[in-house]
């Protein structure tokens, strides 16, 4: 029972890194750098949300189906549409000049794009948390004892879409091939016809459209929303990017859940001190015996 | 592109030079004290004719004023504010205060004490958070500038320090004054703490918290931890306290964390009782926070903005018209301290025209022998090693506010 317990909600942590992981590991695939500032764009999405539903919640009846869904949707657009906006526009004055710099350089401005956003959300909406309203409602379902809320529910379902819909996306579209394309050979891909830039801005678009949602799904699971909340989430999703073989996408839900779930029993078997060097042990474990991931291998060129 | 690029740079050097002609107004100018720190005294007046002739003292603090704990300092920096404005404007001990960011960073802190060295600070308000405090109040003791922290409360701030002093509660006095409260009280049997283990406030809580426990024959059933970039998810935590049967569970944290931990404890239907420490202060007025979920959340506190009191009130007042909010234990801590200087200021016939050594073994003598009646706590004494007695008052949430127990 307590084995069942600890495994669903091994599965709802994992589910919200997973749903994190997938936007990074689109990014490094397609445009090979590592985008650390993606934390800080869902931290942005969870305050658009908050303001959405803040403000908009008054205008309905108390109690009402209306009064979560409606409010639930206008957030979830808004942060989409904003931090889109932010993502294409982070991309062409911080990265898009250090195209041809080395990879270090791109990296380091990513760090500083990731505080320059915390502290511009602090001056803007000051430090003081601010608490979410869940996008679904508080409700949960209960099985036998187990109760899964809706959020993780939800976060589950968005998360297995996502994913389907990217790798259909990067598999069969025009603008998924030349995504591929970029990302095995920029030159090259210049050389035939695609337009290297925008299919990098198209790849900012889309990754920073998924971090909005998993911000939106973020402040549901986890209310309490403070400029820095995206940092430390953004860097286990990272990991569970790692763990699954990073530019892979599958391989990014997959990673996501299992550091969930190898968290919850590390700290719910062994010992909750010691849980994170757990977890990092066997990542280190799994890439010494597979360098490319869980899922790195099966698709070499990356997404 | 490029013309675009250097306007923006022009406009950010105006600005900037905008900010800093902003801060000559009211405090003195920061490139000169370097040269001679001690002379200030005679540029002061000249500087901002409002003070009139009459010469300040030099107060200067560190705190996270950005980063994730600028909450604490802002609501220091405030309170401090409030109180030299207060002090200045009835004429007597006349104070310049001057607040630098150390972002909850203990080498910025000693970066941020240097600059206020510079700048020739005679008498310092510590740091607002533990960790850079205990870095700074090094600094201090070996510069002998005396430091008022307002609220760094670790053992190892004052520990060794002849001239650093805390107006908060040590750390280990909460833990076992909770213990106490508990036990007197008899809230519970079976006790679950959950604590932050990469913090020391909360570790120190929790460390004379479980030792008191054990010499009331207070039964701990489950012990659990978080740290940094653990923060959100509590459910193991919870699972495990609620399988030992804990009927009431130790918080010693902040209420960021404690919120998330009250609203998945509501989710999987957990009601045990809750025990709050000092940090804990601050939930209710969480922007967006169902204060239902709260409800029955006790918390030793040295400070409550619904009090009645003239005091409280009036600070209350002036610092939401301020600032917009309603001021912390933090804000409550550091207007203490400018108030405590004053007094112990007055009381030795200091001049703002003493060396920071001088002032500092006249602090040590006052603030090891006076009472001081505060917002915090009515006639406070400190001992020699800098720790305040006061006394905790016993709170509960009751419909959204805080009721006395």
């Amino acid at each position: 029972m307590t084995f069942l317990s600890y495994l669903i909600q091994g599965i709802s942590l994992g589910s919200i890194y997973a749903i994190i992981a997938l936007g990074y590991t689109m990014v490094y695939g397609i445009a090979k750098m590592l985008n650390f500032a993606h934390g800080d764009v869902i931290m942005v999405g969870g305050y658009m949300c908050f303001f959405a539903t803040s403000g908009l919640r008054g205008n309905f009846p108390d109690g009402s189906v209306a009064q979560t869904v409606v409010p639930g949707l206008a957030g979830l657009l808004l942060a989409m549409a904003v931090c889109t906006l932010l993502g294409v526009t982070i991309e062409r004055l911080a990265y898009k000049p250090l195209r041809q710099a080395p990879s270090l350089a791109v990296l380091i401005t990513a760090i500083g794009v990731s505080y320059f956003l915390q502290n511009g959300a602090q001056v803007l909406w000051t430090s003081n948390p601010k608490v979410c309203t869940s996008v679904i409602g508080r409700g949960a379902i209960t099985l036998g004892g187990l109760s899964i809320s809706h959020v993780i529910l939800l976060t589950v379902a968005m998360c297995v879409v996502i994913m389907v819909a990217l790798t259909w996306f990067t598999g069969n579209t025009r603008m998924g091939k030349a995504m591929r394309a970029c990302s095995e050979d920029k030159a090259a891909a210049q050389l035939m016809g695609i337009n290297v830039d925008a299919t990098i801005s198209m790849t900012f678009a889309i990754g920073s459209a998924l971090a909005a949602v998993a911000g939106v799904l973020f402040t549901s699971a986890y209310p309490t929303l403070m400029p820095t909340t995206g940092a430390l989430p953004g860097i286990k999703a990272f990991t569970a990017a790692v763990f699954g073989g990073i530019g892979s996408i599958p391989g990014a839900m997959l990673g996501g859940i299992l550091l969930g779930v190898i968290e919850t029993f590390a700290k719910g078997y062994i010992s909750t001190q010691v849980s994170d060097a757990i977890v990092f042990a066997v990542l280190i474990i799994i890439l010494l015996v597979k360098p490319a991931g869980l899922l790195g291998k099966r698709i070499p060129e990356k997404v | 592109m490029k013309k675009f690029l250097a306007l923006l740079l022009a406009l950010t050097m105006v600005l900037a030079l905008a900010a800093c002609a902003n801060n000559g107004g009211n405090s003195t100018p920061s490139e000169a004290p370097s040269a001679a720190p001690l002379e200030t005294p005679s540029e002061a007046p000249a500087e901002n004719p409002a003070e009139g002739a009459t010469a300040a003292f030099k107060l200067g603090g560190t705190g996270p004023l950005t980063g994730g704990a600028a909450i604490y300092g802002l609501a220091a920096q405030h309170g401090a504010e409030i109180a030299v404005e207060e002090i200045n404007a009835q004429g007597g001990v006349q104070f310049e205060l001057n607040y630098q960011d150390d972002t909850h960073d203990a080498e910025k802190a000693v970066t941020a004490y240097n600059t206020l060295k510079d700048w020739g600070m005679q008498i310092s308000l510590g740091s607002v958070t533990s960790k850079p405090c205990e870095a700074t109040a090094a600094k201090n003791f070996e510069d002998r500038i005396f430091a008022l922290t307002p609220s760094a409360s670790s053992t190892a701030v004052t520990e060794g320090k002849d001239n650093v002093f805390q107006m908060c509660f040590m750390d280990p006095n909460q833990g076992s004054a909770s213990a106490q409260y508990i036990f007197d009280q008899k809230l519970g049997e079976k006790i679950a703490v959950i604590w932050k283990n990469d913090d020391v406030y909360s570790k120190g809580i929790r460390d004379t918290f479980v030792e008191k426990s054990g010499e009331l024959g207070l039964e701990i059933v489950s012990e659990t931890t978080f740290a940094d970039g653990n923060d959100t998810d509590f459910n193991v935590q919870l699972t495990d306290a609620k399988n030992a049967g804990a009927d009431l569970v130790f918080l010693p944290m902040y209420y960021t964390p404690a919120s998330l931990i009250l609203s998945q404890a509501n989710a999987m239907g957990y009601a045990p009782k809750w025990f709050g420490v000092d940090g804990m202060d601050g939930i209710l007025t969480l922007e967006g926070f169902d204060t239902s979920l709260a409800e029955g959340v006790m918390l030793l506190t040295p400070f409550n903005a619904d009090a009645t009191d003239e005091k409280t009130q009036s600070f209350v007042t002036k610092y939401q018209d301020k600032f917009g909010e309603v001021p912390n234990q933090f804000a409550a801590d550091a207007y203490d301290c400018v108030y405590a200087y004053a007094q112990a200021l007055e009381a030795a016939g200091a001049t703002p025209d003493m060396s920071a050594e001088e002032l500092n073994d006249l602090m040590i003598a006052q603030f090891t022998s006076m009472t001081f009646d505060g917002l915090t706590g009515e006639s406070m004494t400190w001992d020699t090693n800098g720790a305040v007695t006061k006394a905790p008052k016993g709170m509960v949430i009751q419909d959204g506010a805080y009721v006395g127990m």
